[in-house]
């Protein structure tokens, strides 16, 4: 429980202003903090109820969930709405799919915006500014109001029909470069030409020196793109379109399973679970780089 | 990397051997190009073809004829693209105040010496991490006017219950309540971090000045918050603005187009309604999308600069 207790001191991880603990506001009295917890509860649960509400569905039977009065916990527990789903929808091909197309997308993105954000920060050359500039201004462009010719670039491509027609798009992002560029710049100069003075190549001191210094950022990086990519929604449901073996999950829910079980809930329930477990326990084993990446974006 | 002007240029640059110097721009061109070529061809590219787009006649034989301004024209004297505005102002009206409000009282009360308070942290930052795809289908269910929890929660304490579902301003209001319960995380967090950057002396001097809890709170806390809270409202803005998943699994914009937002009707118009008939449609719609997007970050520049002018008493 202690990671889970530390990591949420946001402001440990960020270069806030040091706290004297001599200059700490007192403990409140007794009945000031009883107050505090009590609303502190209140909301937990109020925000953690409609997560239980999944779980409960999910395990319920049909005639439990559609029997008359409210009832908040289980009563007949059973596994059926995982099994229903798996045997009327290809919902492990959806899975795969989708770990397919967030691994690769990731893969490629990190990579990417590592090497770009390592240009930017340490190589210089004509027109750098300028050229960060104009890649920084697509951070602007809602991926909504290019979706059209997206669309239409994607069957021009010959992509159309593939899961790389989602890949690729998908890849195509700045935010990554900027938080690189920002952790390359705290780098020491002198550590890349002692390398290269060494005799080491460009890549290799990228590579070997400076990488290894950056793990926070690797983390932060493929963390954030990993959970960006496994909820994606609005480009996959154009570009996946039609071919049901090709689905992600959030598009096979959407598309397939709340248009044919319009009112079997345990079943979307269920399958809503199993998508949403992954990125949980990613997220409780290393909430810390994502609150991190998270409040750092808010941090200019 | 910033230098001085009286001082003699660049004696690093004599230290650097050629061989390095020379190879730099082309390692640059290596290292760069990647991404270059991504961002180029799928975000540039597609932003520029969207604007010639906007000016065609698409039809899903992919026959394409010019119309002029033709799709605006449409757009202005559509009821729709004017409902969908209304529903997205109404959204964003109730989301992104209140939200950041509720953040704000989370986050302070969660700031303060609590028990397990980072515990309380995780479970209000969950559903953050949870997909706007899985929030929608759970807030359909929670919502759902028969079945639901919500309803049969109102029944169970003897008020009546509510159609969410076949009511549009009920549905909205669905909407509304679920991505407040998803969203208020991030709002808690940014005001959190923010608030670790307020000294508690200075509250404390207020205190021993005869300040009230409210009044220190409203009149130091708040201001040293400014930056917080800026960047949460255009970030929540322009959230709000492009709000689509939760929307589309929650209602698919219905009942009727009641809950239909602008990007969702962008969505309907080229993918979903008349089939892909609608391109140039649904393109011009997403150039205005973009537009807004721009002006809103514009204004956030210029508010931005004055705010620092301001600060340096200028």
């Amino acid at each position: 429980m202690s990671s889970l207790t530390d990591v949420f001191e946001v402001g440990s991880e960020l270069p806030a202003v040091e706290r004297k603990p001599a200059r700490q506001p007192k403990p409140p009295r007794g009945r000031l903090l009883w107050l505090r917890l009590t609303a502190a509860i209140v909301i937990a649960v109020v925000m953690a109820f409609p997560l239980y509400w999944m779980l409960l569905t999910a395990f319920s039977t049909r005639a439990d969930l559609y029997a008359p009065g409210l009832h908040l916990w289980p009563r007949h527990l059973t596994i059926d709405n995982f099994v229903q789903p798996f045997q009327a929808f290809p919902v492990w091909r959806w899975f795969g799919n989708s770990l397919f197309i967030t691994v690769v997308t990731t893969v490629i993105t990190v990579i990417c915006n590592l090497l770009a954000g390592y240009a930017f920060a340490k190589l210089r050359f004509r027109g750098r500014n300028a050229l960060f500039l104009v890649l920084l201004s697509t951070m602007m462009i809602p991926p909504q109001a290019i979706i059209v010719p997206q669309f239409k670039l994607s069957v021009g491509l010959g992509l159309y029909g593939s899961l790389w027609s989602v890949i690729l798009p998908e890849s195509a992002v700045i935010f990554g470069v900027f938080l690189a560029r920002q952790f390359f710049i705290a780098i020491p100069d002198e550590l890349v030409e002692a390398a290269r003075v060494d005799g080491a190549g460009q890549l290799r001191a990228f590579w070997s020196v400076v990488l290894p210094l950056c793990k926070p950022l690797l983390a932060v990086l493929i963390l954030l793109t990993f959970m960006g990519e496994w909820n994606a929604f609005g480009w996959p449901l154009v570009a996946l379109s039609g071919d049901q073996d090709q689905f992600t999950l959030p598009i096979g829910i959407v598309a397939d399973l709340q248009g044919q079980y319009t009112s079997n809930y345990g079943a979307i329930m269920a399958i809503n679970l199993l998508m949403i477990l992954p990125i949980v326990i990613l997220f409780l084993a290393f909430q810390k780089y994502f609150v991190e990446g998270l409040a750092r974006s808010g941090l200019k | 990397m910033t230098t001085h002007p009286l001082r003699v240029p660049a004696p690093r640059k004599a230290r650097t051997p050629f061989r390095i110097r020379a190879t730099t721009s082309l390692a640059a061109s290596g290292f760069l190009l990647p991404n270059v070529i991504l961002l180029a061809l799928f975000t540039l590219f597609p932003l520029v073809y969207a604007f010639v787009i906007s000016f065609q006649s698409l039809d899903s034989l992919g026959w394409t004829t010019w119309a002029g301004f033709g799709n605006y024209v449409t757009m202005f004297t559509d009821p729709v693209f004017w409902q969908s505005m209304a529903n997205t102002g109404v959204f964003t009206l109730f989301t992104v105040p209140v939200g950041m409000a509720l953040g704000l009282a989370i986050a302070v009360l969660l700031n303060g010496v609590l028990p397990g308070r980072a515990v309380f942290r995780s479970i209000i930052f969950l559903p953050l991490v949870v997909s706007g795809v899985a929030t929608g289908v759970l807030g359909a269910w929670m919502f759902d006017q028969n079945n639901g929890f919500i309803d049969k929660m109102l029944q169970a304490v003897g008020l009546p219950s509510i159609d969410w579902q076949s009511n549009g301003a009920w549905a909205l209001t669905a909407i509304i309540l679920v991505t407040l319960w998803q969203r208020v995380g991030f709002d808690m967090l940014i005001y959190l971090a923010g608030l670790q950057g307020v000294d508690p002396a200075v509250q404390e001097a207020a205190r021993v000045d005869g300040a009230s809890g409210w009044q220190s709170f409203r009149y130091i806390t708040l201001p040293l918050l400014g930056p917080s809270t800026f960047f949460l409202l255009i970030m929540n803005l322009i959230y709000s603005f492009q709000v689509f998943d939760t929307v589309w699994a929650m209602t698919r914009g219905g009942p009727g187009y009641s809950t239909t937002t602008i990007v969702s009707y962008a969505y309907r118009l080229a993918f979903d309604e008349s089939g892909p008939s609608l391109l140039g449609y649904g393109a011009a719609v997403g150039v205005v999308i973009y537009l807004i997007t721009l002006a809103v970050t514009a204004v956030q520049w210029r508010l931005n600069t004055r705010r620092e002018l301001a600060e340096q008493g200028m």
